[in-house]
């Protein structure tokens, strides 16, 4: 009876209220959809960068001329007397080439002879450490180059400048898109906040009228906080909808191509949406509270 | 309506004195802007009594009004009403205490998109009636003050002794031991106004404690009722049956 009455005086003001209403359901829909697109990118773009971290290695590569007297002592060099190192393996000249053969076969026939030189791929315990083993295999000296610990090693060579590189970029976009988010939500909580201030003025009459013939005033509120939510829940169903079109005619398609796509630290489905209608609905509720509070001293 | 006939038949003549049913003891109201609403008023209302609060715009009928629906706070004195205290009532039970009030005002105070049924029902819907309580009590309401056939008209479809008609219905219908009318028939020609007095004579005679604040000096020397005569926020006449002018 009262959830009955609460919810037909709520869409009373929603049909008389429209175009206020349109624009705070406008507003909600397209932080919604910020929001939507925001998550599993954020969440795809931290997980490649964490894939790229955990992949990070350090190549120690030996002089062309290398014995095996000194691959040997090279291998014990980083297995007994290195500092963070988790993991060493050793890739022979020959091993190296077939890989790489296998990878792009005509490029290698065309050159013939084998360039590749005896490697190390040493895996740090943390990516972070990744430096310093380079610093402790190769010193940087105090003419600015880098010297070497062991004569037989040529060069040590990590991948550090490719992760500071997606590092840096996922940094820009999650910056970029949580601004746009929270002035979205900003916008939205001041736009429904106006409207049920509308709304308000629009019934001042009856809110006098309640009052004078006793109602409480959370029975006086109550319409006004549903009438709230119902237009940002609405926008937020709206932008799911919306959402759910774009993933299904272009990210899923799209997924067994790209990698980051179906990056598999994003959240699924199902659990985003719940996300998404539970920050349309609080975000109706705060604009809401926020004009009772102001303008319905009762 | 057959509840309502048998009180009315029971109360015929309100008992004359009994507990007050509305007391004020040294009231004084000052506003912020340093006007004077009441200064030092007392008076005590029996129960089932018929009272006009008559005086020149100013002199405090509306004031008194306001102070009774605790709409506003007395600067000075104290306010009781059925034996309690106003100002013990806190803010959270004044829609409890409103609900013991019926109230009328000259304007009606209609909402223009209901039609006269949902005026009524609106009353009881606010606080928390059922759907069979509004199903009894309205139509009955609605027989009492002659407005059986207007049912399903909206507020500008009616005159306006119509409309304060439902305007005294909605007051009435959760039948309130104190019904307070602030000018009820300012906006009404003579003879509808003397329609809407018999009404509020009707109810007053079911029992309720009628107060009616006017200026209208025909309806007042008609009735030959108490009038509490108000002057520039002071009470200055108190005749158990008065004219309008002493």
């Amino acid at each position: 009876m009262r959830l009955g009455f609460f919810l037909r005086e709520a869409l009373r003001a929603l049909r008389r209220n429209a175009v206020p209403s349109f624009a705070a359901m406008a507003t909600v829909l397209v932080t919604v959809l910020i929001l939507g697109v925001f998550i599993p990118v954020v969440q795809a773009t931290t997980g490649a960068a964490n894939e790229v971290r955990g992949r990070v290695i350090a190549d120690v590569y030996l002089k062309s001329g290398a014995t095996d007297e000194d691959v040997q002592r090279v291998q014990t060099l980083l297995t007994t007397r290195t500092p963070h190192v988790e993991r060493v393996v050793y890739l022979s000249k020959e091993e190296a080439y077939a890989q790489e053969r296998k990878r792009n076969p005509e490029a290698y026939d065309l050159l013939g002879a084998n360039p590749l030189p005896d490697t190390f791929r040493v895996t740090p315990d943390d990516p972070d450490n990744i430096s310093r083993i380079r610093a402790a295999l190769a010193p940087v000296a105090p003419g600015g180059g880098r010297t070497v610990v062991d004569p037989a090693i040529d060069d040590v060579r990590n991948r550090e400048e490719d992760t500071k590189k997606i590092l840096s970029v996922t940094r820009v976009v999650k910056l970029t898109m949580a601004l746009l988010a929270v002035l979205l939500v900003v916008a939205s909580v001041l736009l429904i906040a106006n409207t049920i201030r509308l709304s308000l003025y629009a019934r001042r009459r009856e809110v006098e009228v309640m009052k004078l013939v006793g109602a409480t005033d959370w029975f006086i509120r109550w319409p006004f906080v549903i009438e709230g939510v119902l237009v940002g829940a609405l926008g937020g169903v709206v932008a799911i909808l919306l959402l759910g079109v774009v993933k299904i005619a272009v990210i899923d398609p799209l997924a067994d191509e790209f990698a980051l796509i179906a990056a598999p630290e994003t959240m699924n489905f199902p659990l985003l949406i719940a996300v998404l209608i539970c920050a349309s609905v609080g975000v109706s509720a705060l604009g809401s509270g926020l004009s009772l509070r102001r303008f319905l001293r009762v | 309506m057959a509840v309502t006939e048998r009180h009315v038949r029971s109360h015929r003549e309100p008992p004359p004195r009994g507990p007050a049913a509305i007391e004020f003891l040294h009231v004084s109201k000052r506003y912020d802007s340093g006007d004077v609403g009441l200064a030092d008023v007392s008076f005590a209302i029996h129960r089932g009594e018929f009272v006009f609060i008559v005086g020149a715009s100013g002199s405090g009928k509306s004031t008194t009004m306001r102070l009774l629906i605790k709409e506003t706070e007395p600067t000075g004195g104290s306010i009781r009403v059925a034996g309690r205290d106003l100002a013990e009532i806190t803010r959270r039970k004044v829609p409890f205490y409103r609900r013991n009030l019926g109230v009328v005002f000259q304007d009606y105070k209609l909402l223009p998109s209901r039609n006269v049924y949902d005026n009524v029902a609106y009353a009881l819907q606010v606080t928390g009636g059922t759907r069979r309580e509004i199903r009894d009590k309205v139509p009955d309401i609605l027989r009492l003050t002659g407005l059986s056939t207007k049912l399903h008209n909206f507020p500008d479809q009616l005159s306006g002794g119509e409309a304060q008609r439902v305007s005294v219905a909605r007051a009435f219908v959760n039948h309130p031991p104190v019904l307070l009318a602030d000018e009820p028939t300012g906006n009404l020609d003579p003879e509808t106004s003397i329609g809407i007095m018999q009404l509020l004579y009707r109810i007053n005679r079911t029992g309720s404690t009628v107060v009616v604040a006017t200026h209208d000096v025909d309806m007042v020397n008609r009735m030959r009722r108490r009038v509490i005569e108000l002057s520039a926020g002071r009470l200055v006449r108190d005749e158990q049956v008065g004219g309008y002018a002493a």
